[in-house]
């Protein structure tokens, strides 16, 4: 099998990375400032991690250098290499080609891994979660930031503890959000003693989606808020239509059903069962929580998209007389000239963000307009269909 | 910290919001939705309508209505006037009686409900012994003589609704003289009709259903006469005079009685059957009247043949020769006659046959040759076929108003001159502010124009699209053919007629230029008509231009209905508006948007496929959009689901209008149940986010025409924006040749923007504010003075509107500037939206602009432009009508429209300032005493009083000064209004206008009580699109 190699030249970063297919292990010095190697390996046997980076010292000629290895998935996230278990999943995702980063140790923007990676605007938000997670000195014994985030729960600090606040992120995941609600009752305590109110329940889960594999979520737990906002009083339907208006980034604050895998605030271990590597992920990273936790839904704005705007400086889409000339093969040569003008509008918004970042995306989301290329492309990313171009 | 700064906390504000909107549901325009009884007063000239949800409503001189519901929600199955007073008592089929009355209360009058009653019998007594067959109000004003299914007549003392029981005439004491053949207790079973005698008011003829009529004497308690009749028997009618009586039954016959001192017992006078000699169904009203020419008028309902027209529903007018048998298209509730109502006038003289069907109402006139039929002001059946679609226009200009006026006038010409004889009571409410219309679209390929300035709504004119198209059908066929030799003389009569020819026809858009005369209509088979309005009659060829939207996509096939087959060769089209393009989608699925600008003679049109843009002034394609998703499966590759679906969608959806309220009004006690099992099955709902895969993403939702920023901020250009459902925009910079050039050079259009909102939402709304931040004016209004200029020095924003979030942008580079997400933190979507403009009721001088919002929960929400912040919102429909939700229309002045039933729309207003309700007055004589003569007296001088305006010249010469008036409100709105309102505040002070309001606010707030109390914690599907 092939593995294809991009190294960023080290030191500066800019530029767009044009992938090229070239023959083995020859380099090419691109006019952007990174190099390819091309070279190949065995599928069924890869080998140890350690061999592997080594391998990849040698072909880079840096072996002195602390360097970070990363792989496009195939919903085209950027993910790490730096055991045997992820290189061997990696390997086995190639098809045939594998796509390999390498990025110097101390330059390595963890959050550029998993979601998000293709180039999306970060606002605010993210970026001060980035600061804070930069100025801390990088641990290497578990690499919470090398897992893309699903899930994660957030504001323990100020939630009671029967309660738990899940933040789904939909997006650069295929799986669909996976889960049915439903209207039901609860038993609350009031001034007037125990009094039953009507609410709304997780109903059933999709087996496979996103919901489900995050473990955080469960049959019959009550829904008590979306983003934010109470659901008691709302009916069933505005409850649908509040999570679907959030889905990009949905937000749901639940009573679980399973009290028992409750979060103790005063130790840092979540319960014996119902634990995955997710949770554990947001103990470790416990600024999230902090810059959540005076969620406000105007705040989130930040996480939003922005809407895709095609200015055409188009030719005149013109019908000389009555339908005989169908403008659908203009409309084709439009949408094509109006994708590359987003890539490139794309790219530029990238470059006067954050520099450090940009190269990659450049290189991804690069990779995956080019159709020559097998990679799944994810929902989140670019598509070109024709004449729309969805984001 | 800007969070604490909540908007709406700002004081000023609030009381401004104060000045400016209120709702209201003001009134109900249209025919009563299962009419189940039908009362008259004489002497008020008022008609009351019972429906089966337990509303009555009354109805007198044009704008006079009144409208009062049970609380129970049951049947109303009778209703009886007090002789000569303003209060009448209803039936409920509860067997519960109820007594209203019109009082006077702040110079109007209301109607209101002052007692209810059920009658008892005594412990033990079987339930058929109280229930009440038949009501007689005495003309004493004092007693109520109810006959019962047990055969008793409960007397009732008025208005306390007190038995008297020493009163009662058992059937014990009826049988006493009777001969011992017909003296079984069977024979007195159930009280059929009871009649009291024209002259002397001490006796009534009681009718039982066996055939047994008695003359009571009420004085001597005992029966002077007994009539034995043979047959089953229906009802009773006196004659003027008390000689004679008339009663008709089952087998179709009706038989006069003489009545004289002389013969106790006599046998009948005459037994005719009108449609014998075959078996004939029963006659269950009739009328005899006297004339002054000796012929009498025999007036009755059903009677015809069983086997060959048992299934018509007719009421037959004899009168010596002639004979008429007036056939309906639903069934006959009920009928009266108005006829002279001096009692001490010697012959009837009927001058209208009245006719309550169960869709319409129907008024003969029989003074004039040929009875023709009535036009009546009020009470129009909107759904005479069914309603698919609405549009209004506000502010007419008068010259249009006029010639629309007389197009309709000209297809009048078949009713009657007559003036409408029901005409009691005043109208004291203002003279309607401006002239409004309202557009109904309709199944069979027809759009009415209603005048909807007041609270009558009233039809104009009729446009039929049919005569463009080759219907299977012709349109002449069902008209009414009347052979002289033909038994029995059927004539059709009335306009309600459900069935249409051709489901293609229906219209799904319209859209009218007020200023020009255009107009444009699109229907379900992809044709677009354009429209101008001639005065004469014009035999012409109508253009044809087709559009294809798919634009060679690959691989889809249309699997739909076919596209309507043209007429070929010139066409004859009456007054009125006349096509003279028709633009035909393919494929020719159901166009869901238009938009009409007839100051560069642009039509826009856009399908489930796609939009076009259409120049018709040179009658030529500008260019068409395929606004299919390539990526969209099911689109491309399953078009057979896809059509279905949509086909489905439709045919259910217009079903589901006409049948939601009947299974709405029906359910009685099915609560319980229905809540059990809603437990057992939980309704779930799937959390997903919207992918670009999802369906009818090429949708388009909104077209609109702006001329504004968009290339560069320096010159503004003619544009067009469309929306699709799948939350996409496209802008289209338009190059409309000038005028003196627009015949030789093309229109061209090149695409200008796209824009792809992320949440991908249906894009419902698309508006464009100039530098001011107003809205941007209709096409011709600036040119007609009628408008400011917009501000094209200042930068234009663009604010769409999906069914999620409403969204600022700014103009000519589109970036987001502000955004107000409704779905995300409320839960509901937009379902309509319409920029309205709002006056405040303080100062005359103020109004702005805002956007009123009618979502799917039934809510409606104002937001302020530019700012969008919520000011206020209001529960106005039930979230379960989904029909009423997607019928709903608002005015530019903040009024709106929806159906509450087929053939109701509810009138509602969310501006203080604009505000149509009835007003009005009904005179109640002084009753000082019981004396009769007394009485006539009275009312004789009442009707002098009243006298003016109820002739008919004095009629039409009302109509002219309210025409002239508005003429006026065209020239200077604000002028009337001060003028309105210094009357309001001159006459009875100003808060005198209000009290009605919170009066129509109880009653919502009952009838959506009740509404929540029938349909308890069903929760029904929302019906999306």
């Amino acid at each position: 099998m092939l593995c294809e190699l991009g190294k960023m030249q080290l030191g500066e970063k800019k530029g767009t990375e044009e992938q090229r297919h070239e023959c083995d292990s020859r380099a090419l010095k691109s006019q952007f400032g990174a190099e390819f190697r091309r070279f190949s390996l065995d599928r069924y046997k890869p080998g140890k991690f350690e061999d592997f980076y080594k391998l990849i010292l040698h072909i880079h000629h840096i072996a002195n250098l602390e360097v970070m290895i990363g792989y496009a998935d195939v919903h085209g996230d950027l993910l790490p290499i730096n055991n045997d278990d992820n290189f061997f999943k990696a390997v086995s995702s190639a098809h045939p080609l594998l796509r390999v980063f390498i990025q110097r140790q101390d330059e390595v923007d963890y959050s550029n891994f998993g979601t998000n990676t293709l180039s999306r605007k970060k606002k605010a938000l993210v970026t001060l979660r980035n600061d804070n997670l930069r100025r801390r000195p990088h641990i290497n014994i578990s690499m919470p930031h090398d897992f893309r985030p699903v899930s994660s729960i957030i504001d323990v600090d100020i939630l009671p503890e029967t309660h738990r606040r899940v933040r789904l992120y939909r997006h650069g995941c295929e799986k669909p959000l996976g889960f049915y609600i439903r209207d039901g009752t609860s038993v609350r305590v009031t001034p007037h003693g125990l009094e039953k109110v009507p609410g709304i329940f997780i109903s059933r889960m999709v087996p496979g989606g996103l919901a489900e594999s995050t473990g955080l979520l469960a049959v019959n737990d009550e829904v008590l808020e979306v983003n934010g906002i109470e659901v008691a009083g709302k009916t069933l339907d505005q409850v649908t239509d509040m999570m679907i208006a959030n889905s990009h980034n949905l937000i749901i604050t639940v009573k679980p059903a399973n009290q028992r895998n409750n979060i103790i605030r005063s130790s840092r271990m979540s319960g014996s069962s119902g634990q995955s590597t997710d949770s554990t992920a947001s103990h470790h990273s416990l600024p999230t929580s902090h810059v959540l936790q005076n969620f406000h839904p105007d705040e989130m704005e930040s996480d939003e998209e922005a809407d895709i705007v095609i200015e055409g400086g188009l030719e005149p889409q013109h019908i000389p007389k009555l339908h005989s000339l169908t403008s659908s093969s203009l409309s084709r040569i439009n949408g094509s000239s109006l994708s590359h003008r987003l890539q490139r509008d794309l790219v530029l918004n990238n470059n006067s963000g954050r520099e450090s970042n940009g190269n990659i995306h450049k290189l991804l989301s690069s990779l995956k307009t080019d159709p020559r290329h097998s990679l799944v492309i994810p929902r989140g990313g670019i598509e070109e269909d024709g004449t729309v171009i969805t984001l | 910290m800007r969070r604490f700064l909540r908007p709406g906390h700002d004081p000023v504000r609030e009381r401004l919001k104060r000045d400016l909107f209120q709702f209201n549901k003001t009134v109900e325009h249209g025919f009563p939705h299962q009419p189940s009884a039908l009362g008259y007063s004489p002497f008020f000239r008022l008609m009351a309508i019972g429906t089966r949800s337990g509303a009555i409503k009354l109805y007198g001189a044009p704008g006079v209505e009144f409208m009062g519901l049970h609380e129970e929600n049951n049947t109303v199955m009778q209703i009886h006037f007090i002789p000569d007073q303003c209060q009448l008592v209803t039936l409920l089929d509860d067997n519960s009686l109820h007594l209203w009355s019109l009082k006077q209360h702040k110079g109007a009058s209301e109607l209101h409900e002052e007692h209810r009653f059920t009658l008892k019998g005594p412990p033990g007594s079987p339930p058929s012994a109280t229930q009440v067959t038949a009501v007689l109000p005495h003309s004493s004003r004092e007693v109520l003589y109810l006959g019962t299914e047990s055969g008793n007549i409960f007397v009732v003392e008025l208005p306390s609704f007190r038995v008297l029981e020493d009163r009662t005439i058992t059937p014990e004491a009826v049988l006493q003289r009777i001969p011992e053949d017909n003296c079984n207790r069977r024979s007195c079973e159930l009280v059929e009709a009871l009649r009291e005698h024209p002259k002397n008011h001490s006796q009534i003829l009681i009718g039982y259903s066996r055939g047994l009529i008695v003359l009571w004497d009420l004085q001597n308690n005992k029966a002077t006469h007994h009539f034995l009749g043979s047959q089953q028997l229906e009802n009773l009618y006196w004659q003027r005079d008390g000689s004679k009586f008339i009663s008709c039954h089952s087998d179709g016959s009706y038989t006069q009685w003489p009545v004289s001192s002389d013969n106790r017992q006599p046998e009948p006078l005459e037994n005719t059957v009108p449609y014998g000699p075959f078996p004939c169904k029963a006659i269950s009203k009739i009328y005899w009247q006297t004339t002054k020419n000796g012929l009498p008028y025999i007036i009755f309902q059903g009677g015809m043949p069983r086997a060959s027209y048992g299934d018509r529903h007719s009421i037959s007018v004899i009168h010596g020769s002639q004979q008429t048998a007036f056939d309906f298209t639903s069934r006959v509730i009920d009928f009266f006659i108005i006829f002279s109502s001096d009692p001490a006038a010697e012959f009837e003289d009927p001058a209208a046959l009245v006719v309550l069907a169960e869709e319409e109402l129907v008024v003969i006139d029989l003074k004039s040759a040929g009875w023709p039929a009535v036009h009546p002001p009020y009470l129009a059946s909107l759904h005479c076929s069914a309603i698919t679609c609405s549009h209004h226009v506000s502010n007419i200009p008068l010259k249009l108003w006029e010639r629309i006026i007389s197009a309709g006038s000209k297809q009048n010409i078949h009713y009657s001159s007559m003036p409408w004889p029901i005409d009691g009571g005043t109208n004291i409410a203002p003279d309607p502010p401006q002239r409004d219309l309202l557009l109904t679209g309709h199944e069979d390929g027809t759009v009415r124009f209603w005048d909807a300035s007041g609270v009558c709504l009233h039809l104009l004119y009729k446009l039929s699209t049919v005569r463009v198209f080759l219907t299977d059908a012709d349109p002449n066929d069902n008209m009414n053919t009347l052979g002289e030799d033909e038994w029995p003389p059927l004539r059709k009569v009335g306009t309600f007629d459900p069935y249409s020819d051709d489901p293609r026809l229906g219209i799904q858009k319209i859209y009218l230029c007020k200023y020009s005369g255009y107009l444009a209509v699109a229907g379900t088979a992809g044709q677009v008509l354009v429209m101008e309005l001639n005065d004469e009659d014009a035999e012409h060829v109508v253009d044809h231009a087709e559009a294809d939207l798919l634009q060679d996509q690959e691989g889809y096939r249309w699997k739909g209905h076919e596209k309507l087959k043209t007429r070929d060769g010139p066409v004859r089209f009456e007054a009125g508006f006349q096509p003279f393009v028709l633009v035909q989608c393919h494929p020719p699925a159901v166009v869901t948007s238009l938009a009409l600008h007839s100051e560069w003679k642009l039509v826009a049109f856009g399908t489930s496929h796609g939009f076009g843009l259409f120049d018709h002034q040179q009658k030529r394609l500008v260019f068409v959009k395929c606004t299919l998703h390539p990526s969209d499966q099911l689109a491309l590759e399953g078009p057979l689901s896809r059509v279905k679906s949509l086909k489905k969608s439709l045919r259910q959806s217009f079903r589901r209008i006409r049948r939601s309220r009947v299974s709405s009004r029906k359910r009685r006690g099915g609560g319980g149940n229905s809540s059990e099992e809603m437990e057992l099955a939980p309704v779930q709902r799937k959390i997903e986010a919207r992918s670009a895969e999802d369906s009818f993403t090429g949708f388009v939702r909104t077209l609109y025409f702006a001329d504004t920023f968009l290339r560069d901020s320096s010159r503004h250009c003619p544009s067009l924006w469309a929306g699709t459902n799948g939350g996409t925009v496209y802008a289209f910079c338009l190059r409309v040749p000038p005028a003196e050039r627009r015949m030789d050079e093309p229109v061209r259009a090149e695409q200008a923007k796209e824009i792809q909102l992320m949440h991908r939402a249906p894009v419902v709304g698309i508006l464009v504010l100039d530098g001011r931040s107003t809205p941007l004016p209709e096409p011709l209004e600036v040119a007609h003075d009628l408008s400011k200029s917009p501000d094209m020095q200042g930068s234009h924003q663009l604010l769409v509107v999906s069914e999620e979030q409403f969204k600022v942008f700014t103009l000519p580079k589109v970036s987001s500037k502000l955004k107000l997400k409704l779905t995300a933190l409320e839960g509901c979507r937009v379902r309509k939206v319409t920029v309205a403009n709002f006056g405040s009721c303080k100062t005359d001088d103020y109004s702005e602009n805002d956007l009123a919002v009618l979502t799917n929960l039934g809510d409606i929400q104002i937001i302020s432009l530019p700012f969008l912040k919520l000011q206020i919102r209001y529960p106005c429909i039930r979230k379960e009508d989904v029909s009423g939700i997607a019928s709903c229309v608002f005015t530019k002045y903040g009024q709106g429209f929806y159906l509450i039933s087929p053939s109701e729309f509810e009138r509602f207003s969310l501006s203080t300032k604009w505000l149509v309700e009835p007003r009005c007055i009904v005179d109640v004589p002084e009753v000082t005493s019981n004396n009769h003569v007394h009485k006539s007296g009275t009312e004789n001088a009442t009707r002098k009083s009243r006298g003016p305006g109820k002739t008919p010249g004095d009629c039409g010469e009302d109509e002219r000064k309210s025409g002239r008036l508005m003429e006026h409100a065209l020239l200077n709105d604000e002028k009337v209004l001060k003028e309105i309102q210094s009357t309001l505040e001159g006459g009875r002070g100003r808060r005198d206008h209000i009290p009605t309001s919170p009066r129509n606010r109880t009653l919502s707030i009952r009838i959506q009580k009740l509404c929540r109390k029938k349909f308890g914690k069903k929760s029904v599907r929302t019906w999306t699109k």
